[in-house]
């Protein structure tokens, strides 16, 4: 492609034909300030934050639509552009309920960010404020309607999903964010997987809360706490403490929720490890038995809630497998109670996740209750700033036994492809006692959708694993039609897998637009699933145990009880 | 667009099997074509008289788009309808000149004379009232329309003659 020569206030920058000025800018080390473009997400030019001068363009144009020319000379700060910018501003904030002080975004607020950069007056336009009721109909996501800003980047994030639970409503003033016929988000499409959440720029969408259950717990003497997490929290908790994109902070994690008070950590890459033992043992009886395949991973539930809600003829193709969430509430209220000799009662499970779809999850009635909270990365930072714990001065610590060791490879299912890699890592071994390989290249990396054929033990095994949603329903539509043909495939509902999750922290568009957080989050955990001994989840010291005390062997009647479960066809336009 | 029966249908339903088979064909035979959207919207809401729930979720699983996308269409443009409209609809101008002629009192005569307000539909189905921004006869201002049929230089006094006609013509 031919590159283009131009002058960002008169610096030369020279970019691929096609560049957007908002895009050659940022080589040009300029930023432009915008609302309703979001890196992969959005990009529509309707919030006119980003307008600039540019040569040849009758008045001013939006920076992250507008491509660049040869010769063209941008001035992004002019009193013109600035005060442009202001006066947007100050429509927005005419509008928006003011609650800044108790606003979960204060301070990391894009909103509140440019206003105090630009001077914004937020009186200075007098608009309508009525009151509109919080959607607090989900047990995941809080809607506030009177925050909203109406940038479209959670109907973007939305639609990118092939979800579509939201949209805008209306023309004009009147226009607002909602579901069809004004329908909750529990009664809309809605799957929970909180992608609207970390797309939101202002605090008209955040999780469910329920840290203060969590203290309550904690506070209560009759009651036995434990955490544990999810794998791909360590690689982000660090983010909401001001540490770079991509740093594995699961010592400091650990050393922290022990500073919370009288609590027991446990890490969940166990229960990815036991995942991946009953998934790749379902797998191979499914392909021995003639079962339904392929088989579809199960663990993500935004991704179960679309099938139950979209392709409800797919459900068969669901592996029974509990998600790791799940399997640990259960291995928790079960194997480990009866161990200990605790009452079921007293014990309080805490989770914590990268994800809002999880918080649904633990509501569902065939659950049982078994994780009495799941919280988001976010909200377990909240409480160690609470605490008052200086957590970038922690020392590192380890997880609490009988759940502190893990394989590589219940690490790596925080990021998409990790799943895939994990099983075939015990599928393989399975298959042929001699298989030393614990690398497979092909099913990782961001691409929306990857495949893969290997021959093991003589038998060939087609994969395919696809992250975000529209790339799973790609992948369904073909399988649907015939014209993809696999044995296994792995879901994650989220781009990029749980390390770019709904319920991890909230980056500013400034970070987002300009770094490649799936990537740099999912590096963490392949680097330490490289510095693992154990790569193999069947070779994991802890699932020998917990097969050898409590369930015998993989799919076992008591690992089917404890272990699996099924789902309901809840079929929704 | 002419709308031609008043859809009695609860949200579950699609109308009679006559009007579900009709917007079924529609669907067909327009989905390929891109932006089809909106001529589907106009020709459902000819067969329905508006675009109850059931209708939109038959479009949206149709076109292979989000219900919430096709409710932004709908809630987006005036003409379209999310109640039931009468048998003959009624839309009074209330664009500038027919609004200086004194519309707004053709407006509230409709209203007296029929017992709802603008936006509804009468209980016998046969009218329901809408404004509307100028309807290109400002000669004749003020306008209404009943159906497809314009009434000119309006006074308050015609009103009920007119509605009578009507109320004769469906009996």
């Amino acid at each position: 492609m031919a590159n283009v020569n131009l002058k960002i206030n008169n610096i030369p920058v020279t970019v691929p034909e096609g560049t957007t000025i908002l895009e050659a800018a940022r080589l040009a080390h300029i930023e432009i300030p915008t609302l309703c473009y979001l890196k992969d997400v959005a990009c529509v030019g309707s919030c006119r934050m980003c307008l600039v001068e540019a040569t040849g363009a009758r008045g001013l144009v939006a920076a992250c639509v507008y491509p660049v020319a040869e010769g063209m000379e941008v001035q992004t700060n002019t009193p013109k552009c600035r005060k442009s910018r202001k006066t947007s501003l100050e429509l927005l904030l005419s509008k928006h309920k003011k609650k800044c002080l108790s606003c979960e975004r204060n301070h990391n607020c894009e909103l509140q960010r440019l206003s105090a950069e630009y001077g914004a007056d937020e009186d200075r336009f007098e608009g309508e404020t009525l009151e509109h009721p919080l959607d607090l109909s989900a047990p995941y996501v809080v809607r506030d309607r009177d925050k909203c800003i109406n940038c479209n980047r959670c109907v973007a994030a939305c639609q990118k999903q092939h979800v579509g639970a939201i949209g805008p409503i209306g023309r004009g003033y009147n226009v607002h964010i909602g579901s069809a016929f004004e329908m909750s988000l529990m009664e809309s499409v809605c799957v929970g997987c909180g992608q609207c959440i970390v797309a939101c720029p202002v605090g008209a969408l955040k999780e469910r809360t329920t840290v203060d259950e969590v203290w309550d717990a904690i506070q209560n003497t009759q009651k036995k706490v434990v955490f544990f997490t999810a794998p791909s929290v360590r690689a982000t908790l660090g983010e909401a403490f001001g540490l770079p994109v991509g740093t594995n902070v699961e010592g400091k994690m650990v050393a922290a929720i022990r500073r919370l008070g009288n609590v027991e950590v446990f890490n969940m890459d166990v229960t990815a490890d036991l995942t991946i033992m009953e998934e790749a043992t379902e797998l191979l009886n499914r392909i021995q038995n003639k079962g339904t395949l392929p088989m579809f991973t199960s663990c993500c539930p935004g991704w179960v809630k679309f099938v139950e809600q979209k392709y409800p003829e797919m459900i068969p193709n669901l592996s029974t497998c509990k998600s790791p969430q799940e399997m640990f509430g259960g291995l928790l209220k079960t194997y480990y109670c009866e161990k200990n000799g605790i009452d079921p009662k007293d014990l309080y499970v805490v989770s914590v996740i990268p994800c809002t779809a999880k918080k649904y999850e633990c509501h569902r009635p065939e659950m049982n209750g078994e994780v009495d909270a799941a919280i988001t990365t976010r909200e377990l930072a909240r409480m160690i700033k609470t605490a008052g714990i200086r957590f970038t001065e922690l020392p590192d610590e380890e997880f609490d036994n009988p759940f502190a060791i893990c394989s590589g490879g219940g690490t790596i299912f925080g990021a998409t492809g990790g799943v895939m890699e994990a099983a075939l890592r015990v599928a393989a071994r399975a298959l042929d006692g001699k298989f030393e390989v614990v690398d497979f290249p092909e099913v990782r990396g961001t691409l929306p959708i990857k495949e893969a054929t290997y021959k093991i033990a003589g038998k060939t095994v087609r994969v395919a694993v696809a992250n975000g949603l529209a790339n799973a329903a790609e992948i369904i539509e073909g399988v649907k039609n015939g014209t993809r043909q696999y044995d296994f495939i792995e879901i994650m509902a989220c781009p990029g897998g749980c390390v770019n999750g709904g319920g991890q922290p909230t980056l500013p568009d400034s970070i987002r637009n300009s770094v490649e957080l799936k990537e740099l989050r999912a590096a963490a955990l392949y680097r330490s699933d490289k510095e693992n001994k154990v790569r193999r989840s069947s070779d994991s010291p802890v699932i020998d145990t917990i097969y050898a005390e409590y369930f015998g062997s993989p799919n076992s009647h008591k690992a089917h009880e404890v272990l699996h479960t099924s789902y309901k066809a809840d079929k929704r336009i | 667009m002419k709308q031609e029966n008043v859809c009695t249908a609860c949200e579950e339903k699609l109308g009679t099997p006559e009007q579900e088979a009709r917007l079924k064909a529609l669907i067909e035979e327009c989905k390929s074509t891109p932006g089809c959207l909106m001529h589907i919207l106009q020709e459902a809401q000819g067969i329905y008289g508006y675009l109850p729930m059931q209708v939109q979720k038959t479009i949206a699983e149709g076109l292979g788009i989000s219900l919430s996308e096709v409710y932004g269409v709908v809630t987006f443009y005036s003409q379209f309808s999310l109640t039931p409209k009468g048998k003959n609809r009624i839309s009074v101008c209330l664009g500038t000149a027919c609004y200086v002629k004194g519309s707004d009192k053709i407006l509230a005569e409709v209203e007296k004379e029929l017992g709802i307000k603008c936006g509804e539909c009468t209980e016998d189905g046969l009218f329901s009232i809408d404004s509307c921004r100028c309807v290109g006869a400002c000669g004749l201002a003020p306008v209404m329309m009943v159906g497809e049929e314009v009434y000119g230089k309006l006074t308050p006094d015609m009103v009920h003659g007119i509605l009578e006609q009507h109320r004769e013509e469906n009996k």
